[in-house]
């Protein structure tokens, strides 16, 4: 099996999973665990993915269990990118909780693999070149390149009907754009009723007492719709909360402006500075667009800045409880340092 | 950044030991810099004459002194610091501080601590402490509860249920502690462990839990990160510095990783440590159950080698942090563009696996547990666990070409039994006994029910074998592309793949570079690529593509290291390695180091042009000289691991820097090097190299006993030693499996009663250039490694020194030496013989070069280079002051050991310090290397009769500084006769019961003096337990007679213990 990026490079390896060819946008994350989740990120639609730590598949893949109608071990209900790329693949996994290889699953789920490649060079290919369109060509069946930020992937993965998931009493109102599990169990954990509804689903009628805006894949202006269900409620008073996507989203119908980034933000060790203190947090991030916070409205300030490359990581209105971060707070994967904003969030409800 | 400190003290640790080793001159020296750079005025103490942090280029002032809180407090008196650092130090550093704060003496001079406060410290140290901080937030610790007496800790047993884990208070690597099954092995431990601490802790011992480690970070802005963690190879029940190690850890699903993260932030924050710590768990392998077993709230062996594993500097940053930066304002050190604040990405795993040494030891238990017993470590990088532990294994230098195909059978058991026996109690062997029983078909699954190692190494080790067997179909006939690319990709070395095809390393390099197989260069960048990063921190894999850098574009030059920290060799060849490397950029060369130690400063990337964190061996030094292409490669510098290279690498068409190959062999061969030394007319010992025991005895009887027998193969126990008789003999050669041509043993002549006496030099083209002769106390028949070293000699004749001068002269211009070398002599009366000739740097190059304030290294180096150097003409012997050298052993730790001096070296390190007179150097390294003063009674058995009337002299002294003796029956009965006042201590087989182990055990003697009456006895005689009772006990022992004599004498010359607190260059 060969990787063929935009530019001709052309990586070759050993195939698993499923045997068949993709194209998608080629991406890299450099987390060392939690490939289970990563697979299951809604956001990763359209996209093949590069792990740049090398032994992937080592402890297998969990059980399909439902706890509170959501797959307790992943993130969605299937893997939602195109394919991965990676060193060297676990087969003989061990772990407790584990069911079946990432091998067996990714065939399940139709989902093609390619072991055996030098992902630092792949990667640093990307670094310097910035993010690329490529294919996975299984057994020399040529498929064209496919650029996934021309199509609304949102509305791939966001549900059809909205969901009610019951708990206490205070209930946000949470807009899935391709929502991640652990967003829904932050606030079922903090005993919080939510209504989830489709990207385009147009709440003005609902009763909540919060907007959650949840991640998602892809360019945020492709979803004008959801921009402008959600800038009717800047004026108000109820609180808003977003995350990755969610963010930009809320950023844009403030009146800011995004932006794509060379190589994206994919890792699970981004230090994020709270803007005015010494305070740094580690974040989990997933995103290839950024919000350029020199364009942000008087009423907004940045709340959060990226240590390592100062792209905003957080955006917050001045005097409304409105509020986003480009990172994930609800981690899975990754490190939960910033779990404390849902508390945050849920005490304004 | 502001701050109000100008002067600080840090503390080192003392000589190296088993359970605080190189890690803390790494530490250390990281610290040093750190400070430095912010204009701070740094004090150093610490007496390992050997280690970087004591050269002349790093801290201001350096006092070769004891870390004992007297020593301290006179250096605080006289410097006058702002602040102290206690975590860079290890344990010894930390126990120092905990007293100066006690006792008030930080208090008294307005010192203040930098970095964790005292009180945090102390409540990571005292378990009862600890346990209860943590219950405050719910973290859970095994089940325990303290004790002090041994009925306590036996109602404590019973309470949590047999099997329990007994542990001491205030001790650094596990020390005395250990898995006890029922009440009589409690009992055992606890009588043991309560004579070195007043508190143990029983606990419930969770046996078969993964342990995982993580190295946490936090500033004075509760800004609070995990730098690294590990998982062990090894079960719960084997301590961490004893185990396996892999980072980052391999069978924890996001889950557990994070639930474990979040935990050890959280502990982290509620004690309160500021700087660097380390948090160890128990983690249940069927759930998310787990016990926080202990942090250290230092920097440690772990931080160290996750410090390597990662790029990320901790020592440095925790230095900084303890100041009173945010981890905020703080760089990442390796891509200098992103921040400190941050958690390394890996692209690579680790493994680390320990060193032991156990064969260098009689009567030692080589089963591994609780308690730490390896001298040192090695780390490798790979792409995979599979390569990185072939490497690993590789590394450790003793033997092995990787887990399987092994020359030397390691690993393979005799029967079913002993192999079962292996994988359920492990000795230091145990993972090439899992992949022998691999080969042999045991499953997995049985396999796991027998170590407990989780079943994903097992399937990886599984792996190996299985290409193993994949390359052996091939054997003597073509191995095709795509089966030698799996196997170099699982880590199969060169000579593995020879022998598997049978053929030679050399037909296999031929035929891996034709097929185009080569390992490619990579770099830790600690981002996994995300950010560009200007690192010089390097690797080799095989699950590669493409090399990360730049190659051979620059005039080099090659340094190799040291390789793993092991007895004879250790911190005092990375003081070469590291001065090597230092000069060779001084002459604008851009420098190359290959090293895999992780307690190194050698491996710090920042003291090098290039690190290759990797194998020394001819294959990788080859892959990596035809890379690089440099100007040549310095072997000189580390110790025999490089040395051995040399005549390989020539032969490979290599170019080998300073004495020419050849030469070196004609020295190492002992026939070679005899001859030359007949046709120089230069004595040595009378000689034979034989192949049975006849011929051994007939020669033996020729040359007369004592003689010293050396064969070249030994399965187990001590390699050489020393036969009186026949019988002597006999028994040594028994043990040499098999004495045969190929390996003949070489027999020679021991002179009893002679002195000896150590040559260090540099030469070039042939001539000396400088060089200093230091003279042992003990006599001829102690390991030079172990002995005690003086510098200027006090007591060899004029004449003598003359003699040795000449014949080093004529050695260098024979073997047209160019570059470091050292010599070794016997001298009785006049008459010198030469007993050893090494063309390298010596164990003794860093004692030479700081004593006689003359960096022998960077001449060499110079000299090697073809570089001017400076003339010198200060002569050793016109120092007005004197240097001592001590060894440090650590024979408590190795349970059974019989710890006595012999020809094989004992010792795990050293100290050197410094006085105005010999008595004074002595008594600063002996109490350095843990003696205590004054002595108010003490206990003598002095052996032979000669020996006895030896020592008589200093039996008076002690009489006349009213010290009391206590003496075994026949010095007792000698002593007596001579009119000296002496109280009898019967032996144990003369007296059931008030016999002198009952003595040692209830009294608590400041010093015992057993002289062996034949160092070479493997019987349990009396000696043993008198001796080994005392290292048990924590009691300080000389067992050897001149020492003893000679440290009565330096006692009373200094009645009132004044000894100078002087720097290094107040001398």
């Amino acid at each position: 099996m060969e990787l063929i990026l935009e530019d001709g490079t052309v990586f070759s390896g050993k195939n698993f999973g499923y045997n068949g060819s993709v194209a998608g946008e080629v991406v890299f994350n450099t987390g060392m665990v939690g490939y289970p989740e990563t697979l299951t990120d809604p956001s990763y639609t359209g996209e093949i993915l590069v792990f740049t730590y090398p032994l992937i598949g080592n402890y297998g893949v969990p059980a399909q269990t439902m706890v509170d109608n959501l797959k307790a071990n992943f993130e969605s209900d299937k893997i939602h990118l195109k394919g991965i790329v990676i060193t060297s693949l676990t087969e003989d996994y061990s772990h407790w909780n584990a069911v079946q290889s990432l091998d067996a699953w990714m065939k399940e789920h139709k989902i093609p693999g390619l072991q055996g490649v030098d992902t630092r060079a792949l990667t640093k290919r990307l670094r310097t070149a910035g993010t690329q369109l490529g294919k996975l060509i299984s057994q020399g069946k040529d498929i064209p390149f496919y650029d996934p930020s021309k199509d609304n992937l949102v509305a791939q993965v966001s549900i059809k009907e909205p969901i009610l998931y019951e708990r206490g009493e205070k209930k946000v109102l949470l807009v899935d754009t391709g929502c991640k599990n652990n967003i829904i169990r932050s606030f079922l954990n903090r005993d919080v009723s939510v209504l989830r509804v489709p990207w385009d689903y147009d709440f003005s009628n609902e009763e909540f007492d919060g907007i959650m805006l949840s991640n998602g894949p892809g360019d945020p202006t492709k979803i004008p719709e959801t921009i402008a269900n959600v800038r009717k409620w800047l004026d108000k008073d109820k609180p808003i909360f977003g995350i990755c996507l969610g963010h930009q989203i809320l950023a844009l119908a403030a009146g800011a402006q995004s932006y794509k980034l060379k190589f994206g933000h994919r890792s699970q060790n981004q230090p994020c500075i709270l803007v005015g203190t010494k305070r740094c947090f580690i974040t989990s991030q997933n995103h290839g667009y950024a919000i350029d916070d020199q364009t942000l409205p008087a009423d907004w300030q940045p709340w959060f800045f990226n240590a390592n490359d100062g792209s905003n990581e957080g955006i917050r209105h001045r005097t409304k409880p409105i509020r986003s971060v480009q990172f994930h707070p609800e981690a899975m994967p990754g490190p939960v340092d910033t779990a404390f904003l849902f508390d945050e969030f849920v005490a304004m409800l | 950044m502001e701050h109000n400190i100008s002067k600080v003290i840090i503390l080192g640790s003392g000589a190296l030991k088993i359970g605080e080793a190189g890690e803390f001159d790494y530490s250390g020296s990281q610290a040093i810099k750190a400070l430095k750079q912010e204009g701070i005025y740094t004090v150093l103490v610490n007496p390992n004459i050997a280690t970087i942090q004591t050269s002349d280029h790093l801290a201001d002032k350096v006092y070769l002194l004891p870390v004992t809180a007297d020593f301290i407090e006179g250096v605080i008196k006289k410097e006058r610091p702002d602040g102290i650092l206690l975590a860079f130090g290890g344990q010894t550093a930390l126990n120092c501080g905990m007293i100066l704060d006690e006792t008030g003496i930080l208090e008294k001079y307005n010192v203040q601590v930098v970095g964790t406060p005292v009180d945090v410290i102390r409540s990571t140290e005292d378990r009862q402490v600890f346990a209860e901080k943590l219950a405050e937030i719910d973290v859970p610790v095994p089940r325990s509860r303290a004790a002090s007496t041994v009925e306590e800790a036996l109602q404590v047993a019973e309470e949590i249920g047999f099997p329990v884990m007994i542990r001491l208070g205030f001790a650094l690597g596990g020390l005395g502690s250990g898995v006890c099954w029922n009440e009589e092995e409690v009992k055992d431990l606890a009588v043991n462990a309560l004579s070195h601490t007043s508190q143990l802790l029983v606990e419930e011992y969770l046996k078969g839990w993964k342990e995982v480690e993580y190295e946490v970070v936090r500033d004075c802005y509760d800004n609070c990160i995990t730098v690294c963690n590990m998982e062990n190879f090894d079960p719960l029940g084997i301590h961490t510095g004893e185990s396996i190690v892999i980072a980052p850890s391999q069978t924890l699903s996001n889950s557990e990783y994070h639930m474990l993260r979040e935990i050890a932030i959280k502990t982290v924050r509620h004690l309160g440590v500021i700087g660097e710590c380390n948090i160890q768990y128990a983690l249940n392998p069927k759930s998310e159950e787990y016990r926080v077993i202990e942090v250290n709230a230092r920097l440690s062996r772990s931080s160290a080698l996750a410090s390597k594993a990662t790029g990320y500097p901790l020592a440095f940053i925790a230095a900084k942090l303890g100041l009173g930066y945010s981890l905020t304002e703080l760089k990442n050190s390796v891509t200098l563009s992103t921040m400190a604040c941050f958690e390394p990405a890996l692209d690579y795993v680790v493994v680390k696996i320990p060193r032991w040494d156990l064969k260098k030891f009689r009567r030692v238990s080589t089963q591994i547990g609780s308690s730490m017993k390896s001298v040192g470590e090695v780390m490798s990088i790979g792409k995979t666990f599979q390569e990185a532990l072939q490497k690993a294994l590789r590394m450790l230098d003793i033997g092995a070409w990787g887990l399987v195909t092994n020359p030397n059978g390691l690993g393979i058991k005799k029967n079913d039994e002993e192999l079962l026996e292996e994988l359920i109690n492990p000795t230091d062997e145990r993972i090439f006994s899992v992949a022998s029983a691999l080969k042999q078909g045991m499953s997995v699954d049985e396999l796991y029910k027998h170590t407990d190692i989780d079943p994903w190494f097992l399937h990886k080790l599984a792996n190996i074998v299985r290409v193993e067997g994949l390359v052996g179909e091939y054997s003597g006939g073509n191995c095709p592309r795509h089966v030698m690319d799996e196997a170099k990709r699982v880590g199969f070395s060169d000579p593995q793949l020879g022998k598997l095809l049978g053929t030679t390393e050399r037909i296999v390099r031929k035929m891996r570079l034709n097929y185009g197989i080569t390992p490619y260069v990579k770099q830790i960048d600690t981002l996994a690529g995300e950010y560009p990063a200007q690192t010089n921190y390097l690797y080799l894999t095989y699950n590669a593509s493409e090399d990360d850098i730049e190659l051979g574009d620059k005039n080099s030059v090659m340094v190799l290291g040291s390789g793993p920290y092991r007895i004879g060799s250790s911190v005092e060849f990375d003081w070469c390695c590291v001065n090597a490397v230092k000069t060779v950029k001084k002459e604008g060369y851009r420098s190359i180091m290959i090293n895999y130690n992780p307690e190194t400063v050698s491996t710090d990337y920042d003291e090098v042009d290039r690190l290759y964190f990797d194998e020394i061996r001819l294959e990788t030094v080859l892959d990596i000289y035809e890379k690089e292409s440099p100007e040549g490669i310095v072997i000189s510098m580390g110790g025999q691991v490089s040395n051995n290279l040399a005549l390989p690498l020539e032969q490979m068409g290599a170019k080998v820097l300073g004495t020419t190959p050849t030469q070196i062999d004609r020295c190492e061969d002992r026939h070679k090097f005899s001859s030359m030394l007949d046709t120089l007319g230069i004595d040595q010992p009378a000689w034979s190299e034989l192949t049975s025991i006849d011929e051994a005895k007939k020669f033996a009887h020729k040359v007369n006993y004592p003689v010293l027998v050396r064969p070249s193969y030994v399965l187990s126990g001590a390699a050489m030693g020393v036969a009186n008789n026949d019988r002597e003999i006999e028994s040594f050669l028994q043990k040499a499996t098999d004495l045969s041509t190929d390996h003949p043993v070489v027999i020679s002549k021991f002179l009893s009663n002679a002195k000896e006496i150590e040559l260090d030099a540099v030469a070039k083209d042939g001539k000396i250039v400088t060089f200093a002769i230091s003279e042992h106390v003990e006599n001829a028949g102690v390991h030079s490694g172990d002995a005690t070293l003086v510098l200027p000699p006090q007591r060899t004749f004029l004449e003598t020194i003359r003699r040795i001068k000449l014949i080093a002269r004529q050695i260098a211009k024979e073997l047209h030496i160019t570059g470091p070398f050292n010599m070794q002599f016997i001298a009785k009366e006049n008459s010198v013989k030469v007993i050893e000739c090494n063309l390298r740097a010596s164990r003794s190059f860093p004692f030479v070069s700081k004593v006689c304030k003359k960096n022998f290294i960077e001449v060499a180096t110079q000299a090697i280079l073809g570089k001017p150097f400076p003339e010198d003409n200060r002569s050793f012997m016109e120092l007005d002051y004197v240097g001592v050298k001590a060894s440090h052993f650590s024979f408590t730790r190795l349970l059974g050991a019989d710890p006595t001096l012999g020809v094989e070296m004992a010792s795990t390190g050293e100290v050197g310090c410094l006085g105005d007179d010999f008595h004074e150097a002595l008594l600063k390294a002996m109490r350095s290397v843990g003696f205590r003063f004054p002595i108010k009674s003490m206990l003598i058995s002095t052996g032979s009769i000669e020996q006895k009337a030896y020592f008589l002299e200093a039996a008076r002294l002690l009489q006349k500084m009213d010290i009391k003796i206590f003496a075994t029956t026949g010095t007792y009965h000698f002593l007596k006769e001579s009119g000296i006042k002496v109280t009898l201590a019967a032996w144990p087989d003369e007296q059931e019961g008030s016999n002198v182990l009952d003595l040692l055990a209830q009294n608590s003697l400041d010093l015992v003096v057993n002289i062996p009456k034949n160092a070479e006895v493997e019987e349990i005689t009396n000696g043993y337990k008198v001796r080994r009772k005392a290292v048990d006990l924590g009691t300080p022992l000389i067992t050897n007679i001149q020492l003893a004599k000679r440290l009565v004498e330096a006692i009373y010359s200094k009645p009132d213990q004044d000894l100078a607190i002087k720097a290094w260059d107040e001398y």
